[in-house]
């Protein structure tokens, strides 16, 4: 077996130096009726060209993105990802090194995580950032949490703007923990409700611009409630290039935002693994979930990078710890940071331009449709239209014409009754091509 | 003949015994680098990208004003910036990586080439799923595979980490006691040597934690555990093999006074790679227990990430899996995404989508690879490795429990240092200058000084020689009084020991153009 | 001034007394890095978590070793976290508690029976 050294000869060779007869001596703690004397009824072992005819096969029955006309958003975003990117991730000093308990050889990974935290620090507008969560909605339900040991408050309103499958990771996660989630009802223009429910018990607003309608919002006005209130503002981004272009949370007045950077370095790859992005205020940052790497020098006075501020975590405080996360998305947040050094402040803001203008292209194609009313004001790649008669239909049947036609909002809330709605998306990816086919294609077939 | 004598010298002409400190500060090929803030890109990018031909001027105010902050580098430059600071890591491709309960194993690139095969790595978890049939029956052959190697019926596959699959484990069982009139229920118990996640994760979820004791050898306090196990109790959480690298000998009385409290046996898998196809934790009286398939089925640790943690789970806990997962019918492979209908007992959602399909990839074709045969050997040799290590380093150290075999991994103390002024912190630094990354240290708590060590299947006999030698010649350096070659350790890594007082008591999280000098540009208008 | 076998020590002053933790806690908790003081205005029964100490790898609990009504946590510990470890027995002290019995002072270790105790660990 090509992944196992050990010869026969070595294996005898070391069981005498243990000084036992057979392995099966090294299994004596095992209770005789648990030992599995017989192989289990899987298939046996294979060699390279096996397994990858194996996967090969099934990766042959997807559709991949790339294959054609698409537009999905709601949380996942197809980008191009610069190739140095997925060569460098892919170097055996950073792929298969852990989790850097020993600065003094990790120092290639605590670099890099310093500078992903400056990076999400800036793109948030806000002062500190965290080293990464699983992704954007595990890190929703980890700023909630946080807002309830910071305000030591029970209550988060949640806007009906959120994607719900942020809300109900957040419902799940945190009304585990004790809170009391407010959830509002899905609504283009969800925001407008939320100021009137924030009251003297709530610990957070979580609100999401772009929220999952693709609409933007400018939420200065519910940061002022909530801060009256003496409640946090969270805001959420499931797109991260959008940071290049609009104003950020934390220059809106957010305490803690958290995104999903998927966006940035990272594949789809059917939804995980993705990178959430958590950053807040400085004050707050000893209520933060998760691993932080901070500056220091070394016994030369070098400088150097160290995790740090690890009393708040698990494997020290145990019970009394902020959140049970240990393992994270390291070499997706290395991602992140390669693909933004690479893009900078000036690519993003172009990516960021390049993927509205994809998007109002798409909005000017889609509303000459007839039967098609385009529902989001203020987008920034993403926006909902209205079909007559069930989105989830369409796509069907848009399929056979070799078109992704976006995410039917059923799909991600079939109670809110919004079965007509489609959530389309556009990036740099989309060409003129794929959406005139687009526009073409649902002119038929709605048409019909 | 021809004589030419031009040219450069061929050996080294003189040989000067003490070293010269460069010029510059530069080490050979160990090259400083400084943060990417620091190279002064402001206005610089590494990409080209088409221009945009509508402007933004629809978002009016909600454009942002002020610059970002964010520095650019031109693809050499990124290329040259990332490819140094890599060299500054010890890596499992560089030496033998013994991090106790950590499963520092070989990665094969054969599952990084599937992971990204564009059906899977351009794959969108909102796609009809009429376009996603492969990977749908990905995650069901990966169930069944982790099902049949762990005796249990069902699996949650969407646990993004082995915490997340904690917190997925304890709300099933939360979510099953109360569906069963038994939600008054408020008490984990945990073993005193457990990963600090076991408590943190019974506490997240709102129960009390109560310590169990152990055992001189190492395992559960049976006599205790029965002590503690009141109408009051959840579930215990007991990682087997244990923390201090042992088989709870008396697991299946364990389950049994567990479940004869009317508790749930929450199994930690953290140390699975010690039993795969050998041992069926379904046979072991276990209701849950989460597999970090970035250990035992070599999903790479990647710095600290991505990892994967799908929940297997018992016939009566299956009902309250979270949402979503995958279901087979004669129309193909369908996700169920919602907790209503056949899910209606479904106690959530523990993320947006539905789990970390690219390591799924990677595990699915490390199991492929290695067969029911070949995973019964990593188990196999694993322990052979351990117990291997265990047997060489015994003359030189002492071993925490000196008596029987281990499992996977060796675990000594720290007896064997008394009077010597060299820590166990001391002496793992000094092995980094001996080329090895640090066993993992003082963990597990119950054992003093603990010194943890997993060697893994992936090691040949060689490397656990070269290992073993140059732990002996330590440890008898550290006996010799060689003191300052343990104190000062390590001199030859990238750097010297590092402040970490200074670092929490001042915390500097993030670079700060005023410390620098430096401030961001505005970016030119065009 | 009196001590508990929880490595705190009190010194009372009229009926408010002063709180911290011992010479030989802050040399047992190595750098201390962080220091989370209560609050004015807090009650709190002997017993109770009263603050937290923090060294860069360990988080205690510091207890109140009496009852009483918090007057004033040390905010000047936020910033100097160190004069824990370099004054652990002055300047280190933690919170200022209006005591509401004092006998349960009374009933506390002086310096002679907690320097017997430390000798006993």
């Amino acid at each position: 077996m090509r992944y196992l050294p050990l010869t026969p000869a070595d294996r005898a060779e070391m069981l005498g130096v243990i000084g036992v007869g057979s392995i099966d001596d090294l299994f004596a703690d095992v209770p005789a009726a648990a030992r599995k004397a017989d192989l289990f009824d899987l298939p046996l072992h294979a060699g390279e060209l096996e397994v990858e005819r194996e996967l090969s096969a099934l990766a042959a029955m997807n559709r991949p993105a790339g294959a054609g006309p698409f537009f999905c958003g709601a949380g996942a975003y197809r980008h191009h990802v610069p190739a140095t990117v997925d060569h460098v991730i892919q170097r055996s000093e950073f792929l298969t090194s852990y989790t850097p308990y020993q600065p003094e050889i990790a120092q290639g990974t605590l670099q890099v995580l310093f500078e992903f935290q400056t990076q999400v620090a800036a793109l948030t507008g806000l002062e500190v950032a965290n080293a990464s969560m699983y992704d954007g909605s595990t890190a929703c339900a980890e700023a909630v949490m946080m807002a309830q040991r910071v305000t030591r408050r029970k209550k988060a309103v949640v806007s009906g703007g959120l994607h719900p499958h942020y809300a109900a990771t957040t419902q799940t996660i945190a009304h585990a923990e004790g809170m009391d989630i407010t959830r509002l009802p899905a609504a283009i223009d969800a925001e407008a409700a939320v100021i009137e429910a924030i009251d003297a018990e709530t610990a957070c607003v979580v609100v999401q611009t772009p929220n999952v309608f693709g609409v933007v919002t400018d939420v200065t006005k519910i940061a002022e409630a909530a801060h009256a209130a003496g409640a946090l503002l969270i805001v959420v981004t499931t797109e991260t290039v959008s940071f290049g272009l609009l104003k950020s949370p934390g220059e809106m007045g957010a305490d803690i935002a958290v995104a999903e950077g998927q966006s940035i370095g990272n594949g789809l790859n059917f939804g995980g693994p993705y990178v959430g992005l958590f950053a807040c205020r400085e004050k707050l940052v000893r209520q933060m979930p998760g691993r932080l790497c901070g500056e220091t020098v070394d016994a030369e006075g070098r400088r150097g990078f160290v995790l740090t501020l690890s009393t708040r975590e698990q494997h020290i405080r145990r019970e009394k710890a902020t959140s049970n996360i240990c393992t994270n998305s390291g070499l997706c947040a290395l991602a992140f940071t390669i693909h933004l050094s690479l893009l900078g402040e000036r690519g993003l803001r172009e990516l960021a331009e390049l993927n509205h203008s994809k998007a109002r292209e798409l909005r000017d194609a889609l509303a000459k449709v007839a039967g098609v009313e385009i529902l989001t004001p203020r987008y920034f790649n993403e926006f909902a239209i209205r079909l007559k008669g069930d989105a989830a239909a369409v796509v069907e049947a848009l399929l056979a014409d070799g078109i992704v036609a976006g995410v039917p909002f059923s799909r991600l809330a079939p109670e809110a009754g919004m079965g007509d709605v489609l959530l389309v998306a556009a990036t740099e990816t989309t060409t003129t091509k794929d959406i005139a086919a687009f526009a073409d294609a649902l002119a038929r077939r709605i048409g019909q | 003949m021809t004589m030419l004598n031009v040219g450069r010298p061929t050996r080294p002409e003189t040989v000067v015994e003490t070293s010269h400190p460069s010029l510059t500060g530069g080490r050979g090929l160990l090259q400083d680098e400084a943060l990417i803030f620091e190279m002064g890109g402001w206005d610089k990018t590494g990409v080209d990208l088409a221009p945009a031909e509508h402007d933004a001027s629809d978002l009016g105010d909600l454009v942002r004003a002020a610059p970002i902050g964010l520095p650019g580098l031109s693809e050499p430059e990124a290329m040259r910036h990332y490819v140094r600071l890599s060299q500054k890591n010890h890596a499992i491709d560089l030496a033998l990586y013994p991090l106790g309960s950590c499963t520092m194993k070989h990665n094969p690139r054969l599952n990084e080439k599937m992971a990204r095969l564009a059906g899977f790595g351009d794959l969108h978890p909102l796609s009809p799923q009429s376009t996603v049939q492969g990977a749908l029956a990905l995650i069901d052959r990966l169930a069944h595979w982790l099902k049949t190697l762990t005796g249990m019926p069902a699996v949650a596959m969407s646990p993004k980490a082995g915490a997340h699959g904690e917190l997925c484990g304890l709300l099933t069982i939360k979510a099953a006691h109360e569906a069963n009139g038994q939600g008054h229920r408020r008490t984990v118990l945990v073993p005193t040597s457990a990963h600090g996640t076991n408590p943190a994760t019974a506490a997240f979820v709102g129960y009390s934690v109560v310590e169990i004791a152990q055992t001189d050898d190492g395992r559960v306090d049976i006599a205790d555990l029965a002590a503690k196990l009141s109408p009051d109790v959840a579930a215990i959480m007991v990682t087997n093999p244990n923390t201090c690298g042992l088989f709870e000998r008396d697991v299946i009385e364990i389950g049994r006074l567990t479940h004869e409290a009317g508790a749930y046996f929450y199994c930690d898998g953290a140390n699975f790679n010690a039993i795969v196809g050998r041992v069926r934790p379904g046979d072991l009286g276990v209701d849950a227990m989460h597999i970090n398939l970035h250990k035992t089925f070599s999903t790479p640790h990647g710095g600290g990430g991505p990892g994967a943690g799908p929940v297997v789970l018992s016939a009566a806990l299956a009902p309250f899996a979270p949402a979503p997962w995958v279901v087979s019918s004669h129309e193909g492979f369908m996700l169920v995404e919602e907790a209503e209908g056949e899910a209606a007992q479904a106690f959530g959602r523990m993320s947006a989508f539905h789990g970390q399909m690219g390591m799924f990839v990677r595990a699915y074709a490390y199991m492929l690879s290695h067969g029911s045969d070949g995973l019964r050997q990593v188990a196999e040799d694993a322990v052979l490795n351990a117990n291997y290590i265990k047997a060489k380093l015994s003359a030189v150290m002492t071993p925490a429990f000196p008596d029987g075999p281990c499992m996977h991994e060796a675990l000594f103390d720290d007896a064997w240092l008394e009077g010597t002024d060299v820590t166990t912190l001391d002496f793992a630094k000094a092995m980094i200058d001996e080329g090895f990354h640090p066993m993992t240290m003082y963990f597990p708590l119950v054992v003093h000084g603990a010194m943890l060590i997993e060697p893994t299947e992936t090691e040949s006999k060689q490397e656990l020689d070269r290992f073993c030698h140059a732990l002996v010649l330590l440890a008898q350096a550290a006996k010799a009084g060689d003191v300052d070659r343990f104190k000062g350790a390590p001199y030859l890594a990238p750097l010297r020991r590092l402040d970490e007082t200074l670092a929490a008591r001042k915390p500097r999280l993030t670079w700060k153009p005023e410390l620098a000098g430096v401030s961001p540009a505005p970016i030119a208008a065009e | 001034m009196r001590f508990t076998k929880d490595h705190e020590w009190v010194v009372l002053e009229g009926d408010v007394a002063t709180i911290g933790i011992t010479a030989y806690a802050a040399d047992q908790l190595g750098d201390v890095v962080f220091v989370e003081t209560p609050e004015a205005g807090k009650t709190v029964k002997a017993g109770d978590g009263l603050a937290v100490v923090e060294s860069v790898k360990a988080a205690s609990d510091v207890y109140a070793p009496i009852s009483g009504q918090v007057v004033e946590g040390n905010a000047a510990l936020g910033d100097a976290p160190e004069t824990v470890n370099d004054q652990p027995e002055k300047a280190g002290w933690f919170a200022k508690i209006k005591v509401a019995d004092k006998a349960e002072y009374e009933a506390l270790m002086d310096r002679a029976a907690y320097e017997d105790f430390l000798g006993t660990l």
